[in-house]
């Protein structure tokens, strides 16, 4: 498929392209602003305010290792060493990682799908407005220090009613109900974009790897988070009006918050790591310039991993006193979890080898992943082994593990996906030579950071304490780690230098700058609102590099938002659908929602008086009419009124 | 970008009723979240149960009027719900707008009905675990039956309101497809509630 | 240097798991290996010809997998072994150790059939060579974990479970353990000093243990005495043979025996203990016991009586 297209009849296309133009822009101004319901635009704004929150939780790192560089340090005293580290773990995983990995599918999924629009649009920029303000509540209560202090787990009776004074613990399991209404609209929409939006022919084998990563991580985001939001509610409610679900002296169970949160805390980071891992068959391909190897390989690992992750759970309670039989099931499961993850690996490096390298900063994360996400993996099955695991669970090892594949795993391909898609998004290319600076300094600087953890594990030293005592040769490791953050620091540092350089002076991206294959590449950088016109029909995987030459589809009103809704396994075509127009209402209920939640952790009753106002914004929502006024009938009108 | 074949989607009708619809795919989301939510309350029950000797611990079981009566209403529900589903997927306005009110005045009556449910079930949600997993349970379910009564009210009148168009009607088909989630989860959760305890 | 690692074992157990360690250490070294030399030859030896075909790549990712996998069920099995290993210490004939952890110090009882002979400590666990040991765990507030990395591996300590630890140690020495699963503010404070001796000098120990208080000889001691019975720190300190009974905090019977203070916080002395009586908060924010507002002399006659025995 060409750059730009070269069409036979330039006139009626362009005229076409000016129509759909206005049709689908977004409405101006700062009411524009929040109405937006563009899922480019959307994507854009969870990729942005993800990275804000990585910048500040990484900050909180940075606090976290000057007062641990030297023994019996006081830079910062115990209370708010406890708040640093329940800060930064509650803002990676829950206002980063996921947002981040579900803002690349808000973005990219409906592209790569060849659909105009993402579904339920507003539904999404609901999702968008409930993870600002959740993450919004969080901060602004740790700086007014009622941040919460026990951890990203919030164990009980730690954060219960007799241990958690003040409104700390009720401000973390509130924002948990924030961050997890969010993920679950956002999962609903990508779920129903990829079953029923797909380009006409794109059937399920057709579907770029990185759609079917976004589309496990969905589902497994229906199943996962449901988990924590019944944990933090029940956590709220022993609390708040005194119930006894974790109080064992009425029969409750400090464990079973365990098992509780760690059957969504286990999924929760294959919900981050699946995304990075379609990221990976991604790059790799586009950077080899073949098709990945092992198409039907990778996809069912993605799925095999996603129902695998559910079994795991009760290795983070293997120290619990759990019967020995028990565990040794999820010693077996947790290990096996191995082999669908290998066998990416395995077919990564088939496709490397077939192809011919690119040597550019994407494929160089690809490539680190290798050396960083396998030394991660390889400490996951140790601590897989239930006697190896009672040694070094809770200490500086299992720091090391979880950094090692989180960041090895998710993040250094999702700095290339991000580098590899900003042209697509942005318009403008990244600029190769900051690329490479910044990826050495982040590949030695988390090495020197986290390596070093593993023997800190090793010689006793515990997770989550604000100082160690002198003497058991913990000093010059901890040091260590912490000249490997100042480099990971300036690391981050000179990746945001690069894209602000690159948004302001960045060489203008062609359509397709990297010669890669799948259709989100078939359009403009960046693509006008309305993605594709004509929508093309697709007739094999990589339709960029087979199809040149594609069939496409005329007959979709440019007056209207129309997207082409097909079948669901094979994408044959079905009908024509409205898509929902801008809206203010998402917003309002947003805020109405937020206020709920807020006020809930102070009385109950703020659920009943609060869903009033939450009601108001959701009839707005719905109003009916509030689609583009129909030009012509929509559907069979059946009558105006009744009676 | 001109192809030298084109494929002409004029055509298409814009409503698919059913599993062409993407509201019908949204919902299934929806169910199996809730679904979820259900299971693990479900699991939570159980596991508080394993951790006693006796049960209900200290406390008789929940008396069974109430919850038997529930049950034989909400299943009996199902007969005006699938009406009023039918008569929308064949666009009959008069059926659908009247199956639709039926149904909401028999969902006030079963929330009348879980009112009492509430005050009958021996046991607070402040008094042990028990009595907390139990007030969870149904309050989890009777937030599902108020959330539907609400939205059914609001579809309700956009439908009286009008237009009265395919898309309206297909809200109507999906409103009844989570009505009949509400009552297959009520079912794990009557038992669990009024027959575990009896069969020790 | 050595005293919490888990690579200088001192016990039976710890000694299982640290071979087991070094088993899964060159074994997952050795898949490193492979899988990053496989990589760079990809790298290196890329579409020469091609690279491999479609059947080869095939047969190369198949043996991969297979490799993967058989190298896993070796692991859980070694694994297995040593699991079984672990749990093999139970046995009729051992010393029984009650051990409760509360927010921030450990509470140890040594147990005896007849309650007079039960011995009560905190902070300091003193073991016998070779003689296996069972303590239950249990937790007055909060989830703590018992943790000695020369002896084992850690157990959770979690209220409303009764949680129990085998252990037996096998060199004499002195180590260190640190309560492993956060506990609130001073969780980082929460050591444990293990000293394990030969038989005999054990039994003297515990003999000594049983010993009633420090001895009231010197006037000052005596005055000390009065403060303890009389003042704030009978409400939370027991030290038999005198009208303290307190149960909330440490037993303070053979205080001055102990090599730490405010668990592990501070070497025993009577500066430090000076300090420590002065102003807890200081030295561990947060801790439980209140700053008592004693006089310089008050607190030097406390010292004076409980740094009595040495």
């Amino acid at each position: 498929m060409s750059a730009d297209p070269q069409p036979a009849q330039p006139t009626a296309l362009d005229r076409e392209r000016t129509e759909l133009g206005a049709t689908w822009a977004e409405t101006p101004g700062w009411m524009g602003w929040l109405s937006a319901v563009d899922h480019k635009t959307i994507g854009r704004r969870f990729i942005l305010t993800a990275i804000a929150f990585f910048a500040l939780g990484g900050l909180l790192a940075v606090l976290m290792r000057l007062q641990l560089a030297r023994p019996e340090q006081r830079l910062v005293d115990a209370d708010l060493y406890n708040q640093l580290f329940t800060m930064h773990g509650s803002t990676m995983m829950f206002l980063f990682a996921v947002p981040v990995m579900e803002g690349l599918g808000i973005a990219m999924v409906p592209l790569m799908v060849g659909a105009r629009a993402i579904a339920f649009p507003r539904l999404v920029a609901f999702g968008y407005w409930m993870f600002l303000f959740g993450g919004l509540f969080l901060w602004i209560s740790f700086a007014l220090n009622i941040g919460p202090d026990n951890g990203w787990f919030s164990y009980v009776p730690l954060a219960g009613p007799a241990y958690g004074a003040g409104k700390r613990a009720d401000v973390w399991a509130q924002m948990i109900t924030f961050t997890e209404l969010s993920g679950l609209v956002v999962a609903t929409s990508i779920i129903v974009t990829i079953f029923k939006y797909r380009a006409p022919g794109m059937s399920l084998d057709r579907m770029p790897i990185f759609a079917w990563s976004e589309l496990v991580t969905a589902g497994m985001i229906l199943i996962a988070m449901p988990a924590v939001m019944v944990a933090s509610t029940a956590l709220i409610l022993d609390r708040l009006i005194a119930t006894h679900f974790f109080n064992q002296a009425e029969g409750g169970d400090p464990l079973l918050w365990q098992h509780l949160f760690w059957f969504f805390g286990h999924p929760e980071v294959y919900i981050i790591f699946l995304p990075a891992q379609g990221m990976m068959s991604t790059l790799i391909q586009t950077f080899t310039g073949r098709p990945i190897y092992g198409y039907i390989a990778l996809v069912l690992s993605l799925v095999s991993t996603g129902f695998i992750a559910f079994g795991l759970w009760v290795h983070h309670m293997f120290a619990t006193g759990l019967p020995q039989v028990g565990e040794s099931f999820f010693t077996a499961a947790s290990m096996m979890i191995a082999i669908p993850s290998g066998l990416q690996i395995f077919c990564w490096i088939a496709s490397i080898w077939r192809g011919r390298i690119q040597w550019k900063t994407p494929m160089l994360y690809a490539l680190a992943y290798f050396f960083v996400f396998l030394v991660g993996g390889l400490t996951g099955v140790m601590l897989a082994a239930v006697s190896l695991d009672l040694q070094v669970h809770d200490t500086f090892f299992v720091v090391a593990h979880f950094h090692y594949v989180l960041i090895g795993g998710s993040i250094f391909p999702l700095f290339g996906a991000l580098h590899y898609w900003f042209p697509k998004l942005t318009g403008r290319m990244l600029s190769e030579r900051l690329g490479v600076i910044a990826f050495t300094l982040l590949f030695i600087g988390f090495n020197l950071t986290f390596f070093p953890m593993h023997q800190l594990g090793l010689l006793g030293m515990p997770r989550r304490v604000y100082t160690y005592p002198a003497g058991l040769g913990w000093e010059g490791l901890n040091l260590l780690a912490t000249a490997g953050g100042a480099l990971m620091a300036l690391a981050v540092i000179t990746y945001a230098i690069n894209v602000v350089w690159a948004l302001r002076r960045g060489t203008h991206a062609a359509a397709n700058p990297w010669n890669a294959g799948t259709l989100e590449w078939a359009t403009a950088s960046p693509p006008p609102a309305y993605n594709f016109h004509p929508v093309l029909v697709v007739r094999g995987r990589d339709s960029v590099w087979t199809d040149p030459d594609p069939i496409t589809v005329i007959g979709l009103s440019c007056a209207r938002r129309e997207v082409l809704i097909t079948r669901v396994v094979d994408a044959n075509l079905d009908h024509r659908f409205e898509s929902p127009t801008p809206s203010i209402w998402p917003f309002i209920t947003a805020i109405a929602t937020s206020i709920l939640f807020i006020g809930s952790i102070f009385t109950p009753w703020a659920v009943v008086w609060g869903s009033i106002p939450v009601a108001i914004g959701l009839i707005g929502w719905f109003w009916p009419g509030s689609k583009s006024a129909p030009q012509e009938p929509t559907g069979a009108v059946i009558r105006e009124r009744l009676a | 970008m001109n192809g030298s074949r084109t494929l002409d989607v004029a055509h298409l009708p814009d409503i698919g009723f059913g599993d062409r619809s993407p509201l019908r795919w949204g919902m299934l989301a929806m169910i199996a979240i809730e679904g979820a939510g259900f299971a693990l309350l479900a699991a939570t029950y159980l596991y508080l149960r394993s951790r006693v000797p006796h049960w209900p611990p200290g406390v008789p079981p929940p008396s069974l009027l109430y919850g038997t009566l529930n049950l034989g209403m909400i299943l009996l529900s199902a007969v005006p719900n699938e009406i009023t589903k039918r008569a929308s997927r064949r666009m009959d306005s008069a059926i659908a707008v009247s199956g639709l009110a039926i149904c909401i005045v028999w969902a006030l009556v079963l929330c009348a009905i879980r009112f009492l449910e509430f005050g009958a079930l021996n046991v607070n949600y402040d008094t042990n675990a028990y009595g907390s997993i139990v007030w969870f349970l149904l309050g989890y379910h009777t937030t599902h039956l108020i959330t539907d009564v609400a939205d059914s009210m609001v579809l309700l009148w956009f439908a009286l309101r009008g237009p009265l168009d395919g898309h309206r009607m297909v809200d109507i088909t999906e409103n009844a497809v989570y009505w009949y989630f509400v009552i297959a989860a009520w079912i794990p959760v009557y038992l669990l509630i009024y027959v575990a305890p009896r069969i020790v | 240097m050595n005293m919490q690692s888990m690579l200088a074992p001192a016990g039976l157990q710890a000694a299982a798991i640290e071979r087991l360690w070094w088993i899964f250490l060159i074994v997952t070294s050795l898949v490193f290996v492979a899988v990053i030399v496989a990589l760079v030859a990809a790298i290196v030896r890329r579409n020469r010809d091609g690279g491999p075909s479609d059947r080869a790549a095939f047969r190369g990712v198949a043996a991969a997998v297979i490799a993967t996998a058989v190298t896993l069920i070796g692991l859980i099995t070694v694994d297995a072994f040593t699991a079984r290993k672990l749990a093999s210490l139970e046995t009729d004939d051992r010393m029984v150790v009650n051990i409760t952890g509360r927010q921030w110090w450990w509470d140890i009882e040594y147990q005896h059939p007849l309650p007079s002979m039960r011995v009560r400590t905190a902070n300091e666990l003193r073991l016998p060579v070779g003689r296996v040991v069972q303590i239950n765990l249990q937790s007055a507030d909060v989830i703590h974990s018992f943790w000695v990395p020369a002896l084992h591996g850690k157990r959770d300590v979690i209220p409303g479970h009764a949680n129990e630890i085998w252990l037996k140690a096998d060199t004499p020495g002195r180590y260190r353990g640190q309560c492993a699963e956060f506990c609130g503010l001073q969780h980082a404070h929460m050591a444990l000093t293990v000293i394990v001796e030969p038989q005999d000098k054990f039994a003297e120990w515990i003999a000594a243990q049983r010993q009633l208080g420090p001895s009231d000889a010197s006037e000052q001691a005596a005055r000390g005495r009065q403060i303890v019975e009389r003042g704030p720190c009978s409400t939370c300190h027991t030290v038999r043979g005198t009208d303290a009974g307190g149960r909330v905090g440490p037993d303070l019977t053979h205080v001055s025996a102990r090599q730490t203070i405010a668990a592990g916080t501070l070497p025993t002395s009577r500066e430090n203990l000076r300090k420590w009586i002065d102003n807890p908060q200081h030295v561990k924010p947060g801790v439980r016991m209140p700053a008592l507002g004693l006089s310089r002399d008050d607190i030097d006659a406390v010292v004076a009586y409980l740094g009595g025995t040495q």
